[in-house]
């Protein structure tokens, strides 16, 4: 089992779930972050006084699956969140150890 | 512009010289649409302060302190209504010194739901009462002003004991130097008295009857200086107060390198809109009576606030490259600003320009001259209030003039409208600049040194960190 967790462009967060549900994803967690990578930040000015604001709003997207689920998922998430310009995001692939299901106490694959 | 006729005791001393003379004239009557008028104006004006300025300026701190602004300036109102009604209306309004009135009205003593007070016509009064509440509400608003300058830093014990201190010290003296004169119905009296009187004796004691009620008014007042809602005694005044305590509290911890980006530009947004409606209380309320001249007062407060957010908004996006709602809103405040003065003596194609002019003057100042000076005036008092007022009690001087479409200044002697002379009334407005920016810039840096040595003026540098909410008042403006 995998945890893929990608951080991509807020306005793509629906995309990226039809694109995810399509391939039977079924769920997934959303964190709304901060950070930055290559995409530059902007400049806010207020009455004068102008701010390099460095971190930008970001969506974090978590979702565990099986194994053999990994490429198509990957595919899934790039296929949607791309725009083509800097700053569409990463994704990182995480080793899971356990999962369980807390209404049912089920483990791993059916708890996924 | 407002004052309060001493009209008992002016009629009685009137009485006793010429009592032929004095049996005509009949005792001047309380108006009920006059009353109506003042007395919608004068929440309208409440509500400038809560919740208008206080949303403004909350909006524009961080998130963290919102609550600390919205407390000072409750906190504020409520300080400076009870000291009012105590002592600050009696040493505002009524006669003593050109500088300041004296005790004959504390307490509201002798103030009784009979009582009136003058407008600026002859026999058209309104009730005593509420020309206190419309006057207290200016006293209010104004210290509440200056809390912006000091805005995210200032210990919630120093601005408790600054207020007061300086709504006795600085504003209740500047009221009455600018507003308090005897008023047109105690002139017309005296001068009534003049023409009736027969012989030489008769004359010189009513002509020396005549200059004693003209010479009852405030100092600024007979300098000649005109100011309709409060441009010199409420911006000014505040304004220069706001930038000594800037200066003498020193800049906000990170200051220039920290984001300290308005927390909510949506709730100043609601605030300068509030402050825009309530300030229709505040500069057509000012003409006393619902008359024309409260229309024109409304009609300017209408153009020279659009044209000045139009003018702040189109520069900044010249310059900048972007159209702010921070800057239009910022624009918006100054034009009221501005033409607080000029509100019922200007022609409303005068108040555009004065609008037009001032966005761009507060734009200049809140962004290039600040940033070269370096103080940190948090929230721009100084910048919008002080510029803005001095631009406005200026301009008032120049579009008063009947010839550019102003509504001239009235003689009351004479009983008509003054001639106009230009370097007169500069030399006049100048004065009343002038005076404000002294008696307020060196007694407020008196005051705050006199707050820091008893209760200490700047939080430290723990809770500037914190934020002051949940240090100062324990409580957060948001859980969420």
């Amino acid at each position: 089992m995998k945890i893929v967790m990608a951080i991509i462009k807020p306005f793509k967060l629906e995309e990226v779930r039809d694109a995810l549900t399509a391939i039977g994803v079924h769920g997934l967690t959303v964190t709304e972050v901060k950070g930055y990578g290559r995409q530059k930040g902007h400049t806010e000015i207020y009455r004068g006084a102008e701010y390099a604001v460095s971190f930008l709003p970001k969506i974090k997207i978590e979702v565990a699956v099986a194994s053999d689920q990994v490429d198509k998922t990957i595919d899934a998430i790039t296929t949607a969140a791309k725009t083509g310009q800097i700053g569409d995001g990463k994704i990182f692939v995480i080793n899971l150890d356990h999962a369980v299901r807390i209404r049912t106490g089920e483990a791993d694959a059916a708890a996924l | 512009m407002t004052f309060k006729r001493p009209y008992s005791a002016g009629l009685a001393a009137l009485a006793v010289g010429l009592l032929a003379a004095t049996a005509a004239y009949a005792e001047p009557t309380i108006n009920k649409g006059d009353n109506a008028w003042m007395l919608t104006s004068t929440v309208l004006v409440l509500l400038m302060t809560i919740p208008g300025l206080a949303l403004f300026y909350g909006g524009l701190v961080r998130s963290k302190n919102m609550l600390s602004v919205l407390m000072q300036v409750f906190y504020t109102v409520c300080m400076v209504t009870v000291l009012w009604a105590l002592y600050g209306y009696s040493l505002a309004f009524t006669g003593g010194s050109d500088f300041i009135g004296g005790f004959s009205k504390a307490f509201l003593m002798g103030v009784t739901t009979d009582s009136k007070a003058a407008t600026f016509s002859v026999d058209a009064n309104i009730s005593e009462l509420v020309y206190v509440c419309f006057q207290m509400t200016f006293a209010a608003i104004t210290p509440a002003l200056i809390v912006g300058a000091f805005a995210e830093r200032m210990k919630f014990a120093a601005i408790a004991l600054f207020i007061p201190l300086w709504v006795t010290l600085i504003y209740f003296p500047i009221a009455h130097m600018v507003w308090y004169w005897a008023g047109p119905d105690a002139i017309s009296d005296a001068v009534k008295a003049l023409a009736a009187a027969a012989d030489g004796a008769a004359k010189t004691a009513a002509q020396a009857k005549l200059d004693e009620v003209n010479a009852d008014a405030g100092w600024i007042f007979k300098k000649g200086a005109i100011d309709f809602a409060g441009g010199t005694v409420v911006h000014i005044n505040a304004g220069i107060a706001g930038l000594v305590g800037a200066l003498l509290i020193g800049k906000r911890v990170g200051y220039g390198k920290e984001l300290m980006a308005p927390h909510s530009l949506t709730m100043s947004m609601i605030g300068a809109s509030l402050l825009w409606v309530g300030w229709f209380g505040f500069n057509a309320g000012s003409n006393l009576e619902a008359n024309g001249g409260a229309a024109l007062a409304m009609t300017n407060s209408f153009v020279a606030t659009a044209a000045a957010a139009l003018s702040w908004m189109f520069a900044e996006w010249i310059i900048k490259g972007h159209p702010s709602v921070l800057g239009a809103i910022s624009g918006a405040v100054a034009g009221l600003v501005a033409v607080t003065p000029a509100a019922g003596y200007s022609g409303p194609m005068g108040a555009i320009v004065l609008g037009l002019v001032v966005g761009v003057v507060c734009l200049f100042f809140c962004t290039v001259i600040k940033n070269a000076l370096g103080y940190d005036d948090s929230l721009d008092v100084f910048g919008v209030h002080c510029i803005g007022g001095i631009v406005g009690a200026l301009g008032t001087g120049i579009l008063v003039n009947p010839a550019l479409g102003g509504a001239g200044i009235m003689d009351y002697t004479t009983g008509k409208i003054a001639d106009y002379d230009f370097a007169a009334q500069m030399i006049s407005q100048t004065w009343g600049v002038c005076t404000t920016l002294v008696w307020s810039g060196v007694g407020s840096a008196i005051l705050y040194k006199v707050v820091d040595v008893i209760v200490g003026l700047r939080a430290t540098v723990e809770v500037e960190r914190e934020g002051l909410d949940i240090t100062e008042h324990t409580e957060r403006a948001y859980n969420m």
